[in-house]
């Protein structure tokens, strides 16, 4: 039984339309990614399922509750949590403080302090960050802050977008690795990538989006079938982000 | 010729521009606006320590308490009524909502109370002189320096160990990823008014005492001072308003200690002169802050 599910969903920038009737569903338990090249609605349609953004039409149920249009600090409540393109760490605030506001919803000392134990064997360098300003970070090390706040919240879906973006190849592999062992945990986990070769070797499922609508669906394997994943989607040619590298 | 006196007039003037600066400052950072109503929430103070002083016969303390709470609870109110409605549309929304809350709340004064200034009675102890180092100095001037210390080193104690601070900082740095943690939007806002009204409230009480009277204009120097002090300072950091205010009590009291007799009275013309330099050379103001120009939506 899927624990997420949009249908039809529209969404628009003022006049400008970004989804053209999205259908998506995740299930419990499962790595679900949402490919596509830059500009066709991915990053919208987490922003609508988080309600940063008002859908115009469809509707997005989470564990059978309709969640369309709520805010987003009801809908974080209830368990999604989403990592924001551009990870969006507090860079005025200390690692510590962005780990804690993660914590924000039902917060209990006990479990805060075994939680923050558990991210720094996820993350080491966190520990030794744990009193620098976020902003002072590199761009891999507020990715990895960025997915342990999030996961502080303890959200039954993790939605990442873009991790690897604007990343090193050896850090665009350790987050891979970690999206893995997330999965393996027992997490449920949204997916968006434009990196689509690296992303279908790690997932269960997949959708590919084009102009605002699904366009392919289904296991990696199907969707490697219907397209030619390495020409369209990774845009070797096309893809200016994938050369903008990080340490 | 500088002596104890002088430093401590213009610790004390710096104090009170501190504190009506960091009022301004608080919900500029968090909402990206400036409140032309924030001037109002000092004559709001003014009055409910003149209408509970007069109808109430409250003791002086009591009087004082009322004040300040009559400003967090007004504060706290437009922003519930007025702002919230608008807070998703444009920033000129905000501001053109922000002035009619300004003339609403002249206007209310003016016909409730009445158009002439009311006296605002303070203890005695306030306009008391006391020696210090040779020099006379006004009680209210050393209590104001102590309360604007003590007022600081709780805001900052708030802002650093409360997760409510935690929340209010990140919200000042990136409005929509604070929500995105969980933290309600509207809980941040709220105590940023909450705050700002505050600091005006206990700004009020030094800046009444001064004429002793309170009129429906009083609010306007206030925000005007704060204003100066926040173009100054900087507007993106809570610092750099607080910084604002005693520098901007610094150059005004040297003014006032150089200028020839027959310029004194034109020592707000320099205040404005020096403003116009900030904005041409240094628009951030002294302290740079990091902040994004994000919008709250």
């Amino acid at each position: 039984m899927a624990m997420l599910t949009v249908e039809n969903l529209e969404a628009s920038y003022g006049a400008v339309r970004a989804l053209n009737g999205i259908s998506l569903d995740v299930a419990e338990g499962e790595l679900v990614a949402l490919l596509g090249i830059n500009g066709v609605g991915k990053s919208t349609t987490l922003k609508s399922i988080m309600g940063v953004l008002r859908p115009t039409k469809g509707t997005i149920t989470f564990q059978d509750k309709d969640i369309t249009g709520r805010r987003p600090e009801s809908i974080v409540k209830r368990g999604i949590s989403l990592v924001p393109e551009g990870r969006d760490i507090f860079g005025t605030l200390t690692v510590e403080e962005n780990l804690r506001l993660g914590a924000y919803v039902g917060y209990k000392r006990d479990r805060y302090r075994a939680d923050l134990e558990e991210m720094f064997t996820l993350f080491p360098i966190l520990k030794e960050r744990l009193h620098q300003a976020g902003g002072l970070l590199s761009g891999g090390e507020q990715q990895m802050l960025a997915i342990a706040r999030a996961l502080m919240g303890h959200p039954r879906l993790l939605m990442l977008d873009e991790p690897s973006l604007g990343l090193s190849p050896t850090m665009t592999d350790q987050i891979f690795e970690l999206i893995v062992g997330l999965k393996e945990r027992g997490s449920t986990i949204l997916l968006v990538e434009q990196n689509a070769e690296r992303a279908l070797d790690i997932v269960d499922r997949a959708y590919l989006l084009a102009n605002g609508e699904i366009e392919h669906a289904g296991t990696p394997d199907e969707i490697k079938r219907q397209v030619n994943v390495a020409s369209v989607y990774f845009g070797d040619e096309t893809d200016g982000d994938s050369c903008e590298v990080e340490q | 010729m500088i002596d104890l006196e002088f430093v401590i007039n213009t610790l004390s003037l710096g104090s009170l521009y501190a504190l009506l600066a960091l009022g301004l400052v608080l919900v500029y950072g968090i909402l990206r606006l400036v409140n032309f109503a924030y001037g109002e929430y000092v004559m709001i103070a003014g009055y409910a320590i003149f209408l509970s002083a007069t109808y109430l016969n409250a003791p002086w303390y009591l009087t004082l308490v009322l004040g300040v709470f009559a400003a967090i609870v007004v504060s706290y109110l437009t922003e519930i009524i007025a702002f919230r409605p608008v807070r998703t549309k444009s920033v000129d929304a905000l501001i053109v909502t922000s002035f009619a809350v300004s003339i609403f709340l002249q206007n209310v004064v003016l016909i409730a109370v009445s158009p002439r200034a009311k006296p605002v009675p303070l203890p005695s102890f306030f306009s008391e002189t006391v020696e210090v180092a040779g020099g006379t100095v006004p009680v209210r001037n050393l209590l104001v320096i102590v309360v604007t210390a003590v007022l600081l080193i709780a805001l900052s104690l708030l802002m650093k160990k409360t997760v409510v601070g935690m929340a209010m900082r990140a919200a000042a740095d990136k409005f929509t990823t604070t929500r995105l943690m969980g933290v309600p939007a509207n809980v941040v806002i709220s105590t940023a008014f909450v705050l700002s009204g505050l600091l005006a409230g206990v700004a009020a009480i030094f800046w009444v005492s001064r004429s002793a009277s309170v009129d429906p204009l009083t609010g306007t120097g206030p925000l005007l001072i704060a204003f100066i002090c926040v173009v100054m300072g900087g507007m993106h950091s809570t610092i750099g308003a607080v910084v604002g205010g005693y520098v901007y009590g610094l150059v005004f009291n040297v003014l006032s200690l150089t200028l020839p007799a027959s310029m004194v009275s034109y020592r707000d013309a320099f205040m404005f002169g020096l403003v116009v330099l900030f904005l041409l050379f240094r628009p951030a103001g002294i302290i740079k802050g990091g902040y994004t120009e994000e919008r709250v939506g």
